[in-house]
């Protein structure tokens, strides 16, 4: 038993520092808000991973500065901030989505001005959906075996597949409403227009022949 | 029972990083050039896609490269384009997305990267390949044929996705843009109206009906 736990502990943190591994990463200025749009429909857990980096002029390359700190921010749709928070240089955060639509994740680090104009290297990794469950976990707790494991995560992408149908119909329907309304102010607009343009015709020629009947012009 | 509990766990690794994906939305300001890495062992199956969701002609540039900065991929003021390459050498694969040749249309851009175990290398993958092989059973095939498939149904998703999100902002543009001009083109003809008027009663005024007319 202690040896299997070992294994399963082992496998873990190796499937962890290959998940690591393979993060990618970008460069952004110390003062730079960078942002990433994740567009989910709603009760849609998103995770990010991330770890950032100081560029080192003496050795040219990138180094852990462990009192970098990172603000992560996340809009939902209505542009209502739910997560703001620093993090250390190295963090993981968590959210879930209530409304579906566009939420808004936005980095920027801490530093103050003084280091002004050193480029951060930034190691991102964000998942939404069911790419957000930890299967080795769930494998463990639920005591599945492989087959089990499987049909589980089968389970959990039909069931994004799902929510993912239904939020199109959401913005089906935002977009036939759009077309709709465009549709009812052109109509709308032209009618009224032309009637301005009609009454500020009638207007002048009427103004404009009492004042050439006062002139005595006329 | 230890032996299948070990061969569980092994092939669970297997299982787990079989596929690894990283999808991101992001924001491409004017005369901008953004390049993101990633860090890839040799021997893997890499498909790199990218779309472009909201912005002026909806194109952008794109550069995929290898480690030792050979182009793998270039593209020129394309909406929508698939990469796929095997990589032969490990480290920084760079792509660099270009939105310098517009000068005001900030360019909202969508990228995936998909990088699967082409080959299973190393005493661990060959460990773990072996006891996948042993544990595979119909069902088991049947099952993995399903979750590769759902995996497509997923990208599809995506896409259809990023192409409704371009035409309804697209429409809600427009609309905004209807009311906006509507108001302005009626505010011009008032106003214009009314100028009219003035300049035609200056013309008449009595300074100079002295000189003028009779």
């Amino acid at each position: 038993i202690e040896t299997d736990k070992v294994m399963v502990r082992g496998v873990f943190v190796l499937f962890s520092l290959l998940v690591g591994a393979n993060a990618l990463y970008f460069h952004i200025a110390e003062t730079e808000k960078k942002c990433f749009i994740e567009e989910i429909p709603d009760e849609t857990m998103v995770i990010g991973n991330y770890k950032v980096q100081l560029h080192d002029p003496n050795t040219n390359g990138y180094a852990d500065y462990p009192s970098i700190g990172m603000h992560v921010e996340v809009k939902d749709p209505e542009e209502k901030v739910i997560l703001s928070k620093l993090y250390l240089s190295e963090g993981r955060f968590t959210f879930t989505s209530h409304t579906p639509g566009e939420h808004t994740i936005c980095l920027y680090s801490n530093s103050s001005s003084w280091f002004a104009g050193a480029q951060l290297r930034v190691h991102l990794d964000i998942q939404a959906g069911e790419h957000t469950q930890d299967y080795v976990q769930i494998a463990q707790k639920d005591k599945l075996n492989e087959l089990q494991l499987r049909i589980r995560q089968l389970l959990d992408q039909v069931d994004q597949i799902q929510k993912e149908q239904n939020y199109q119909r959401y913005r089906e329907e935002r977009f036939r409403q759009t077309s709709e309304s465009t549709n009812q102010r052109v109509l709308w607009w032209s009618i009224g227009q032309t009637l301005v343009l009609v009454a500020t015709g009638a207007w002048q020629m009427r103004h404009l022949k009492g004042f050439f009947e006062a002139k005595k012009l006329v | 029972l230890k032996m299948t509990r070990l061969s569980t766990i092994a092939a669970l690794a297997a299982l787990l990083t079989g596929v690894a994906a990283i999808e991101l939305t992001f924001e491409l300001p004017d005369n901008a050039n953004q390049c993101f890495y990633e860090e890839i062992k040799s021997g893997e199956d890499v498909l790199f896609e990218f779309q472009v969701v909201t912005g002026g002609q909806y194109d952008v540039d794109l550069t995929v490269e290898d480690p030792h900065g050979k182009i793998l991929y270039k593209g020129q003021k394309k909406q929508y384009d698939s990469v796929n390459f095997k990589t032969d050498s490990p480290g920084e694969y760079k792509a660099c997305f270009s939105n310098e040749f517009s000068t005001f249309s900030h360019k909202v851009v969508y990228m995936d990267w998909q990088i699967g175990d082409g080959n299973h290398s190393g005493p661990k993958g060959a460990a773990a390949a072996q006891a996948h092989a042993q544990a595979t059973s119909t069902l088991d095939t049947l099952a993995t044929s399903i979750g590769d498939k759902l995996r497509v149904v997923d990208d599809y998703q995506t896409h259809h996705r990023l192409r409704e999100a371009t035409g309804r902002k697209r429409a809600e543009e427009l609309n905004e843009r209807v009311l906006i001009w509507s108001l302005g083109q009626t505010a011009v003809v008032i106003i214009i109206g009314i100028l009219e008027v003035c300049l035609l009663r200056s013309f008449f005024s009595d300074k100079r009906s002295r000189y003028g007319g009779y």
